[in-house]
């Protein structure tokens, strides 16, 4: 299969957004191969999940990743975490480029980068106690090597993330969502990262405990000074906490722009359907709103279309969006959208 | 900050035991059997010098195949050595090669399991072919053809019954291991940058142990069966060790019709011993993996 993908790849720094670049990601692809055969595999097709996307990320910002299911969101964050190992593309931190670390060299990286799960279920291991859980990761890292004061540390990161220290000697299933996510929070806080990668990480909690929790991730951003990278699929939730967002669909980013930005002026056909599809809570306004429902189906990952991955879907699509695909270019300044006809 | 829910209620864990133990077996009276059987072998191997009435090795001319009576209750055999002994003490030599055994080779199948699932990719590959391979021995003639090559004895049975385990146990385990390596706490654990042997003997083998104490289980009926079928091949436990599977062979042949005592209770003593195991197994099994069922 020949790579027809040729994105924008070396985009210049986002020099129109206040801050410092903090993490570079450039023309980043992972593609898992789909192999076959028990000794000798044979890769038979390439799932691409995320297909060559590059964007910043500032110091002190929450950049949120939205797009719907399957759309490669996730894997982005995986593949920052080196949870995958990219296919192709840089992720620059701190001058380095994880991808091309060892695991032994990207020790004192993990330090820094964390990642808080969606599941509060599946993220804690069931057979720990929340405070050995908290403990651990100081005492491989060898940060307090103390035992009575890391006891205490752990205490402390239970009630800023507004657990009783009681809940130490508890097991996770002893535990309701909402607490599990605080300690998933406490445990991603317990390395002192300066950047959190938060995977859906209310979306899976009620709405009352949801609203909590972006509470406290606010609150800790402040405190502790954190850059996020909040990935959901939840738009009135990144509205709220990001300060740039950015529109994933079939491995590629459709737009970035600063939030307000993007919810009051979406330019991306894709970003204008997907807030289209918000609905409103007042019901007499909602009854008298136009959807517009984007035809067809997410084409599958394995074979994306050709061109701007969208045009299949995309009421603006001329004959030049099959072939030729779209440049990531700055409509505005710090407004960047993947389309020619906007 | 959000205030703290009350303690959930931990339910039936507060009953008195006997309520429990009641419960256990109104719902698993098969498996409670089960459970009798090992805990009646376990005492019987600890408290073997108290409750035999006779010395197991020290052999009587007088009383030379006399059928069971008041004196000898399951008679003695060919040396006049008491069988209701030899079989107490004979529990004792089945509990300690089948439990080493299982447990040496159930333990090495969890982690080569576990690392197995974990690592993937080739190492994956080669460890199930190599699993594979050891498989496609039937239990018993790896077992022969393991004694055949170290020769007869105690450790070389339990070694020669502990190599076919591993692979098994391996492969239930790895199945388990696929599914947990998926689970985000493992993904957590290598975003906190531990490193391998801890992720594996901390985050995963924990949460493997169902199937492993099944297995575990399973084994030790298997390996007793094993320890008997080597012994009376006479290529497993040696004279004059009481060992359920040489009083077989010395009564089997010999005595079937004559002394019908001398083999008989022996191979009921295995037969219970394997049927309990195996029904503690299946029992332990339902409680802790009921998934596994159909296996």
């Amino acid at each position: 299969m020949t790579d027809t993908q040729q994105t924008s790849s070396a985009l210049p720094a986002d020099r129109s957004v206040a801050g410092d670049s903090f993490l570079q990601i450039r023309n980043l692809k992972m593609h898992f191969p789909v192999t076959e055969g028990a000794i000798v595999q044979r890769v038979i097709a390439q799932v691409k999940a995320v297909d060559g996307i590059s964007f910043d990320l500032l110091k002190g910002e929450t950049l949120g990743l939205v797009g719907e299911s399957g759309c490669g969101k996730t894997t982005v964050g995986r593949c920052i975490l080196q949870l995958e190992r990219v296919t192709e593309g840089e992720i620059v931190f701190d001058g380095q480029d994880l991808t091309q670390l060892t695991q032994k060299e990207l020790v004192p990286v993990r330090e820094k980068i964390q990642v808080i799960f969606q599941d509060p279920y599946s993220s804690l291991n069931p057979r720990m106690k929340i405070g050995d859980m908290l403990e651990e990761p100081m005492k491989v890292h060898g940060i307090i090597t103390d035992a009575a004061k890391r006891k205490e540390r752990m205490r402390e990161l239970l009630s800023v993330c507004g657990l009783d220290p009681k809940f130490a000697d508890r097991y996770p299933h002893e535990m309701s969502g909402g607490q599990r996510q605080r300690v998933g929070i406490a445990r991603a806080l317990a390395l002192d990262p300066e950047f959190i990668i938060c995977d859906e990480a209310v979306s899976a909690l009620d709405v009352s405990i949801q609203a909590q929790v972006i509470n406290l991730l606010e609150d800790l951003r402040e405190k502790f000074d954190l850059t996020y990278l909040f990935i959901a699929h939840d738009l009135s939730v990144v509205r709220h906490i990001s300060n740039r967002v950015a529109v994933m669909y079939l491995g590629n980013l459709v737009e970035l722009a600063d939030g307000d930005e993007l919810f009051n002026n979406p330019t991306h056909p894709y970003t204008r359907a997907l807030l289209d599809a918000v609905p409103i809570p007042d019901p007499v306004v909602e009854e008298d709103r136009e959807h517009k429902v984007i035809k067809g189906e997410v084409p599958s990952p394995m074979n994306p279309p050709s061109g701007c991955v969208f045009h299949p879907r995309c009421p603006l699509a001329v004959d030049s969006c099959r072939t030729s695909v779209p440049e990531f270019r700055e409509l505005t300044s710090g407004h960047r959208v993947a389309c020619t006809e906007v | 900050m959000a205030a703290i829910d009350q303690t959930i209620d931990i339910g039936d864990l507060q009953k008195p035991w006997y309520a429990r133990l009641f419960e256990m077996v109104r719902h698993q009276p098969l498996g409670s059997a089960g459970a009798l059987v090992v805990l009646l072998m376990v005492l019987a191997t600890i408290f073997a010098n108290f409750i035999s009435p006779y010395d197991p090795e020290a052999a009587s001319w007088k009383h030379q195949l006399s059928p069971p009576d008041a004196n000898f209750w399951l008679g003695t055999d060919a040396f006049g050595r008491d069988i209701l002994t030899r079989i107490i003490f004979g529990a004792r030599t089945a509990l300690f090669v089948g439990f080493t055994a299982a447990f040496v080779g159930a333990t090495s199948g969890l982690v080569l399991g576990v690392a197995s699932a974990y690592f993937g990719g080739r190492f994956d590959i080669i460890v199930q072919r190599l699993v594979d391979i050891v498989m496609a021995f039937p239990l018993i003639v790896l077992a022969l053809a393991v004694v055949a090559t170290l020769g007869a004895g105690t450790v070389n049975v339990i070694i020669a019954i502990t190599i076919p385990f591993i692979p098994q146990c391996a492969r239930v385990v790895r199945s388990s291991a696929l599914a947990i390596r998926e689970i985000p706490y493992v993904d957590a654990a290598r975003a906190l940058g531990f490193g391998h042997f801890r992720i594996i003997m901390r985050h995963m083998v924990p949460n493997v142990m169902a199937p492993y104490l099944i297995m575990l289980t399973t084994f030790v009926g298997q390996a007793i069966l094993l320890e008997a079928s080597l012994s009376y091949l006479g290529m497993g436990v040696q004279e004059p060790t009481p060992a359920w599977g040489l009083m077989l062979q010395g009564g089997a042949e010999e005595f079937a019709e004559s002394a019908p005592w001398v083999p008989i209770f022996p191979g009921l003593a295995i037969t219970l011993a394997v049927f309990g195991f195996n029904l503690f197994g299946d029992a332990l099994r339902d409680v802790l993996d009921p998934r596994l069922r159909s296996r």
